[in-house]
């Protein structure tokens, strides 16, 4: 496993924290009208993507689904402009024109945040083989819902990735429901990592409530793709808090295996072993607390305080 | 400094909610992340989270209290020892109206024309590069993938058959044993896989030419084309354009049936973001194609099977190219404006022949070359100095390119018509398999005849 500096403690840390405050204010401002349309929160599964941040090359890409906010903050990209996109303003990643489903970042290798369910998988796939045609070292992280491993072109996208060698590194992040349907009632084997075994492609089991089990296998994974050897898939574990998107009062589970998840809460597992390790002091972590909840207070004000996209804008950007 | 809580609206039709339950009292601290109540809405009971920090101050609605309007204060949270003011009546937050834009999509498209580079359409006959010998249609898209290849190793070509069978229609002969294994990609028969994966990779800066073996497949990705090649440069406000082609036969062949007959022109053409060419000789789908792999937007290349075949004479310069966007008036004339495009043009030209025999009627006719951008401006002119229009095309009647143009015409030209405007359609059924059925079924240079009569009051 890779080695880990103080400073790698703590980054994980305040990212994991400022992904829960950003959604926790998103969800304020769809409640108070400012954010409309669907709205997916990552709340319970910061654990993931702030793992796989950790092995990470800048130059890498990225493309994930719908469940986007806490991608865009852990690949460093401004909360400020996020809340933006999502209040459907101007200073937006996309202007106001894609919103909380559909946002970019080219200079950060961000190629969204898609709408439509498997569609990122062979975009991903596309984006890894750009890598290799253009003979760079690099490769991309690409991310599925459990939903979406039940989607056809998530199995072309990998015959094809296997088939050509592509630098592509699969992430399933299994948070046990694809909206309300849960994985055992969606997927005949409910092994989603061995989804990849008839076209080759190794595959692994992890936890997602814990970040270090996540940075572990994605630092194998990761060394793995970009030494040529072609996709690998990394199943993780996870669990949403909150329902599938804002407007989803998830009847279809129990509290208390809500409750259950809760007791393993990502951020507090982190906490804990920083406490432990002595890395930081209560004091210490009290601060980044207030200084996240700070910058979120901001970014949302800025969100609510930057203007409509100008009408002219309706007709911008269709072509180029 | 306290901070209100406000009755969140928990789904996009919520107006007012239901307090249910307090799960704090007065004089508890709460954290971003606690659950605070639960709010009962038009669709299910919640809860609700705490985004800020602090010390319940007061709750100031009871357990089972009804109709809450949504923004409406239901708790105050802060710091204890600071001196707070309860509103009773908390302003209740105007949610912006939506503002208004007025959609003139007809407005769009004028715009659109605008935008295009003022250059017309080089006529063959006036091209002084035309080359002595005569080619097909299938080389001439060949050579310029070829050229085009050559220039930029960004351009690569993938899909069923491309590389080692030398393409199903033979369009792609050669590419493989010149540009190598690397840019020429023989796929598996997946397309919603290979056209998401070709979308991209032009997302990320190649220039893929992507080849259907018949645009009939191209449904199985319409996904990739329509919601991921069309959209994200909008989606990204600007940020992610995508160079790809799509490109192979549309339409009918000889006999294949309803799945493999299909005429796709009017489905692309309706969608912003695409661009739409069907080429309709050797020399224009020389041009066009260059155009298009040189375009930064998706386009997709329409041509058509039987047309493979068909020869002329092309201008061989490795920079010539027809813009995209422009019309070509193939003959002009003073009667009648027919308007049409790809294997069309071929059945209006015998058309207007006979035209002019039988019944001493002077056809224009103009071959579209480019569906979207539609170049209006050489139709309309047409039709000012001919005062009469009947549409071509092999497309099913409903919204079909046709329909469209019949729509600007009568808008921005009505006084000059001197008759209704007239489509020639396939027939609004599936293909049939059966020869006598299949002609019945596409138009043929008699309807051509018998619409042009029509718009001309010749019984």
């Amino acid at each position: 496993m890779m080695k880990l500096q103080k400073a790698d403690y703590i980054k994980m840390y305040s990212f994991m924290l400022k992904i829960r405050r950003f959604e926790e204010r998103a969800a304020q401002l769809y409640g108070m009208g400012k954010i409309g349309g669907f709205c997916h929160l990552y709340i319970g599964q910061e654990a993931v993507v702030v793992g796989i941040l950790m092995t990470i090359d800048k130059n890498d890409s990225v493309v994930t689904t719908y469940r986007d906010h806490g991608h865009m903050i852990a690949r460093g990209l401004d909360p400020k402009r996020i809340m933006a996109e999502l209040t459907g303003r101007e200073d937006g990643y996309s202007a106001g024109k894609g919103g909380s489903m559909h946002m970019f970042s080219k200079e950060n290798n961000f190629y969204g945040g898609h709408g439509i369910v498997g569609a990122q998988v062979p975009i991903g796939t596309g984006i890894a083989f750009t890598h290799k045609y253009n003979g760079e070292k690099n490769i991309c992280r690409t991310y599925i819902g459990d939903g979406a491993m039940n989607n056809g072109q998530v199995f072309e996208a990998f015959n094809l990735a296997a088939l050509w060698k592509l630098p592509v590194l699969y992430i399933i992040e299994n948070n046990k429901y694809g909206m309300g349907t849960s994985v055992d009632r969606a997927a005949a084997g409910l092994d989603l990592y061995k989804r990849g075994e008839a076209f080759g492609i190794p595959g692994e089991k992890v936890d997602g409530m814990n970040v270090f089990s996540v940075i572990e296998a994605a630092d194998k994974a990761g060394k793995y793709v970009r030494e040529g050897n072609g996709p690998y898939i990394i199943e993780v574990q996870t669990y949403r808090y909150r329902g599938h998107s804002m407007s989803d009062p998830a009847k279809y589970r129990t509290k208390e295996e809500l409750d259950n998840y809760k007791q393993t809460d990502p951020i507090e597992i982190v906490k804990a072993e920083i406490l432990k390790k002595k890395i930081a002091t209560n004091d210490e972590i009290e601060k980044i607390n207030k200084d996240t909840l700070e910058e979120i207070k901001n970014a949302a004000e800025f969100a609510i305080n930057s203007p409509f996209p100008k009408d002219s804008e309706l007709y911008t950007d269709v072509y180029l | 400094m306290s901070t209100e809580i406000l009755m969140p609206a928990l789904s996009p039709t919520m107006t007012e909610g239901n307090l249910s339950k307090w799960l704090i009292k007065k004089g508890d601290t709460v954290k971003a992340g606690d659950l605070i109540a639960e709010i009962e809405t038009d669709k299910a009971t919640m809860e609700v989270e705490a985004v800020d920090e602090g010390v319940v101050l007061d709750l100031l609605f009871k357990e089972g209290e009804a109709n809450i309007p949504v923004n409406k204060a239901i708790a105050i949270i802060g710091d204890p020892n600071e001196k707070v003011e309860v509103k009773k009546e908390a302003p209740v937050e105007k949610v912006i109206e939506e503002k208004k834009i007025e959609k003139n999509i007809e407005t769009k498209i004028e715009t659109k024309q605008d935008d295009i580079i003022d250059t017309t359409s080089p006529k063959i006959e006036e091209d002084t590069n035309l080359s002595s010998e005569e080619i097909t249609m299938r080389q001439a898209l060949r050579d310029t993938m070829a050229e085009e290849m050559r220039k930029d190793n960004k351009v690569f070509v993938l899909g069923e058959e491309v590389a080692e069978y030398q393409g199903a229609y033979k369009v792609t002969q050669g590419l493989l044993q010149e540009f190598g294994k690397e840019r020429v990609l023989d796929t598996p028969i997946s397309e919603h896989g290979f056209t998401g994966l070709a979308v991209g990779a032009a997302f990320k800066g190649l220039r893929p030419i992507l080849e259907f073996m018949t645009f009939n497949f191209s449904m199985q990705a319409i996904d990739h084309i329509i919601n991921s090649a069309a959209k994200t440069l909008y989606m990204s406000g600007g940020q992610i354009n995508c160079p790809i082609v799509f490109r192979g036969p549309n339409g009918a062949a000889a006999q294949v049936a309803a799945q493999h007959s299909q005429d796709f022109s009017s489905w692309y053409s309706q969608v912003p973001g695409l661009k739409v060419i069907a080429p309709s000789t050797p020399y224009n789908a020389k041009g066009l194609l260059r155009s298009a792999i040189s375009d930064p937007n998706p386009v997709i290349f329409l041509e058509n099977e039987i047309l493979y075949g068909l020869k002329g004479p092309v201008n061989n310069d490795v920079n010539f190219s027809i813009p995209i966007g422009k019309a070509n008036i193939e003959k002009e004339g003073k009667d009648l404006t027919i308007v049409t495009y790809s294997i069309m043009l071929q059945k209006s030209k015998e058309a207007a022949l006979k035209l002019k025999e039988e019944y001493n009627l002077d056809a224009e006719i103009i071959d579209l070359q480019t569906l979207r951008p539609l170049d209006i401006e050489k139709i309309l002119d047409s039709v000012k100095k001919t005062n009469r229009l009947i549409t071509v095309e092999e497309s099913w009647p409903f919204g079909s390119v046709g329909s469209e143009i019949a729509n600007i015409v009568q808008r921005d030209a009505f006084d000059y018509l001197d008759s209704p405007v007239i489509k020639v359609n396939s027939a609004d059924v599936p293909m049939p398999y059966s020869l006598s059925l299949e002609k019945l079924y596409l138009p043929q240079v008699d309807d051509i005849i018998n619409a042009a009569k029509k718009v001309s009051y010749i019984k």
